[in-house]
């Protein structure tokens, strides 16, 4: 069994203090704890002077790959690029091959998380059958599953049609689910390549607009009010998004919302490279856009940080842009970019951090014992972070087996010292454990 | 000159002119009995076409030839999705074969700036027209065209007129336009404008008939029937009617106004064929200007840097002093 001291941490940012961990607890906090001699051989000191402790991340939107793009990432590689990352917990996205629309698949990636042991695995489940937007897909049946999957999603796809997601948005009400939308209304972003905007008429390549995003946000806040369901809406990217969601809020309706750490850096000057590690989806949007999604994710409007993460393999990114996939990474830099663009300056607390990247997130995914605050009796699930240090990005030190980094060459402040799951550290000295 | 030719932006104004008046230069080599210069001996250059395009790539070759470059043709037809060999390992084997200049028609957006920009080639990259981005030797033709028979450029007014939204020949001339000081303005139903033209310096119209009369210089664009289908007009009708160049719009044209169209044409969509034949009509003859700028182009970026055509006889057949 392990056990771990971790000397002079500040909790969410705060005055220095000792955080003891046992039996998967956290066990003990407060000022020169001392051991008892008899266990002092079995306690592992860690000196986390000058370091953060923030409860273990939890990221809500990930692609593991698995099963399926097994040459992108696994689940394995994935986790392992979370635990680097601070995450603790991560909810794998459901566009795999197969899809995870079944109680099976599901269940495969939550077993293939749980061998890997690197951080939780919750799967996603899709909300209707090969994300095909035709037929809802056995959404209880995910959910009594053995991975108790609560989010549902066709992420990579929208839920277009109307009466489809007003059924899933009521369906998932019976297990307390909530429906995650990949807002793009598809006809208005046909062989879409960047944002549309001035840069998209210059570089000749196909825009995706901003109503493509903020209608369909509009029309599923609406519906979640009329059906009186949970909806969260996934990676917002515009100014308009986070208007209507505020605006949902203001209503009291039940709304989250997410923004990814590319869209709180990135601007869409950058696909004027034609090189399309920047290229994603949604895509990379304006300064006033990137402006906007920071005032949201401080003021509230926006709950979570989510990543995104999105491995693909060299050959997906190596050509020309329309060819290529979209997608980034964003486990192993999201902290950085969040403390870059929010913390650093001034926007968030690390106790806001501790909100938008772990508690909220679990609360979202209704996960139990992830997102807990950093006090006795709750589970050892802890990052330390050392928010002095400057590092330069190294796409090849990166554990996910792709290399699709847009902030490669970057200096990003902070970095990962430890990461707990449960009181076993995941990651130590900012490697793998 | 750079080493690339990827955007009619890149050029300055006097890389611009240095282009136009080399061109003439190789123009003149037209009205001679042998018409091909030995400057490019020993060089490769390589068509690498990912997209139908008949007169692009036989002005290029012809362009090539008359340089007495070696030509490689390589041609793949294909869409995004229907892969074949990937741009990047044609881009390799052509390296591995020794390429000095590549000439890329491409259906993305960008692909000659990626060629250029990741590393797998060392060559000279012109840009022969990618997706809906540019088409930098076109418009240099079209301006080409226009000093030949308007003079400077200065002051003067260049109607274009068309689907500017897909056009690449539009956004590399209003760039090599205003860059030689002529007055752009750019006529298209709403629906054909891409968003932001307004940033792009140029006047833009919904009505022909308004900008017709103090045009120089009238530019008519292609406009491919498939964009019927997604509505960006009701009928070819009524674009022919609104948008389409014929005898009694060309009567309002000042006399010394020239007609222009990068081809193919549609005769009877954008333009008719009474003013397609007119003798306003430039269209042929920015055919044959197009091998002489497309000469001047490979002549500039593969270092020329002397006079190409040798002016003293005795210097004539001396290659060495031309490579």
């Amino acid at each position: 069994m392990s056990r771990y001291l971790l000397k002079k941490a500040r909790i969410l940012g705060g005055e220095a203090t000792d955080i003891y961990l046992e039996d998967g607890r956290i066990f003990a906090i407060g000022s020169d704890l001392a051991v008892a001699d008899a266990i002092a051989p079995e306690v592992e000191v860690i000196d986390a002077t000058g370091l953060i402790a923030l409860p273990g991340l939890v990221d809500l939107h990930t692609h593991l790959r698995e099963p399926g793009r097994e040459d992108a990432e696994t689940v394995d590689t994935g986790t392992q690029a979370a635990a680097l990352g601070g995450f603790t917990a991560v909810h794998a996205m459901a566009n795999t091959d197969p899809v995870a629309d079944t109680a099976g698949v599901v269940e495969q990636v939550w077993r293939l998380g749980r061998e890997a042991g690197h951080c939780d695995v919750f799967p996603v489940g899709a909300v209707t059958v090969g994300l095909k937007g035709e037929q809802l897909a056995e959404l209880g049946a995910m959910a009594d599953s053995a991975a108790r999957v609560r989010v549902f999603s066709d992420d990579g796809k929208c839920v277009a049609d109307p009466v489809l997601m007003r059924r899933a948005l009521e369906y998932v009400k019976a297990f307390d689910g909530v429906v995650a939308q990949h807002a793009q209304e598809p006809r208005l972003t046909e062989d879409a390549q960047m944002n549309e905007g001035e840069l998209s008429g210059r570089l000749g390549l196909r825009g995706w607009p901003a109503v493509a995003e903020e209608a369909i946000i509009a029309r599923d806040c609406l519906l979640a009010a009329h059906v009186g369901s949970r909806l969260h809406v996934c990676h917002l990217s515009t100014a308009g998004s986070v208007e209507i969601v505020r605006w949902a809020k203001s209503k009291g309706w039940n709304v989250t919302a997410e923004a990814c750490p590319h869209h709180l850096l990135l601007t869409d000057e950058l696909a004027a490279t034609y090189d399309p590690i920047y290229k994603v989806n949604p895509p990379l949007r304006t300064a006033a856009d990137v402006e906007a999604v920071r005032a949201g994710l401080a003021d509230g409007t926006i709950d979570i940080v989510a990543t995104d993460h999105a491995p693909h393999p060299h050959e997906d990114k190596d050509c020309e842009w329309q060819a290529a996939a979209f997608g980034m990474l964003g486990l192993e830099t999201a902290l950085s970019i969040v403390q870059a663009t929010m913390v650093d300056t001034g926007a968030l607390t690390w106790a806001d951090v501790a909100e938008r990247m772990s508690y909220a997130p679990a609360r979202i995914g209704r996960l139990e014992d992830h997102g807990r605050p950093l006090a006795e009796g709750e589970p050892a699930n802890v990052v330390l972070y050392d928010p002095a240090v400057t590092r330069t990005v190294e796409a090849s030190e990166m554990a996910s087996l792709s290399r699709n980094t847009p902030y490669a060459g970057m200096e990003l402040p902070g970095r990962v010292v430890a990461t707990f799951l449960r009181g076993r550290p995941t990651v130590l000295d900012g490697k793998l454990a | 000159m750079k080493k690339h030719l990827l955007s009619a932006g890149d050029l300055t104004r006097d890389d611009a002119e240095l282009v136009l008046a080399t061109a003439a230069e190789m123009r003149a080599l037209a009205d001679r009995p042998i018409k091909k210069l030995p400057a490019l001996r020993g060089r490769t250059v390589v068509n690498m076409f990912f997209e139908d395009s008949t007169r692009t790539r036989m002005s290029f070759e012809a362009a090539a030839k008359r340089l007495s470059a070696d030509v490689i043709n390589f041609a793949a037809k294909g869409s995004s999705l229907s892969k074949g060999e990937s741009l990047k390992d044609t881009a390799l084997t052509l390296e591995a074969m020794g390429a000095d200049a590549v000439v890329v028609r491409h259906w993305a957006s960008g692909a000659p700036h990626n060629l250029a920009n990741a590393g797998w080639s060392t060559s000279s990259v012109v840009n022969a027209g990618d997706g809906t981005h540019e088409h930098p030797t076109q418009a240099l033709l079209d301006a080409f065209t226009m000093t030949r028979h308007l003079g400077d450029l200065d002051g003067r007014r260049i109607a274009i007129v068309g689907d500017v939204l897909h056009s690449r020949v539009a956004r590399s001339n209003a760039l090599l336009l205003q860059t030689l000081g002529a007055e752009v303005t750019l006529v298209a139903p709403p629906t054909l404008f891409p968003l932001g033209v307004e940033t792009w310096g140029v006047q833009t119209s919904y009505d022909l008939d308004a900008v017709l009369p103090k045009a120089d210089a009238v530019m008519m664009l292609r406009v491919q029937r498939e964009r019927m289908n997604a509505s960006y007009f009701p009928s070819v009708r009524e674009y022919s009617r609104r948008y389409g160049l014929d005898a009694r719009r060309m009567g309002a044209l000042q006399d010394h106004t020239i007609v222009m169209h990068p081809g193919p044409m549609i005769r009877g969509m954008e333009i008719t064929a009474d003013v397609a034949d007119s003798e306003r009509s430039v269209i042929v003859e920015q055919v044959t200007n197009g091998v002489a700028v497309r000469m001047a182009v490979l002549y500039l970026l593969l270092g020329g840097s002397e006079p190409a055509v040798s002016t003293s006889s005795t210097n004539e057949g001396d290659e060495e002093n031309n490579a």
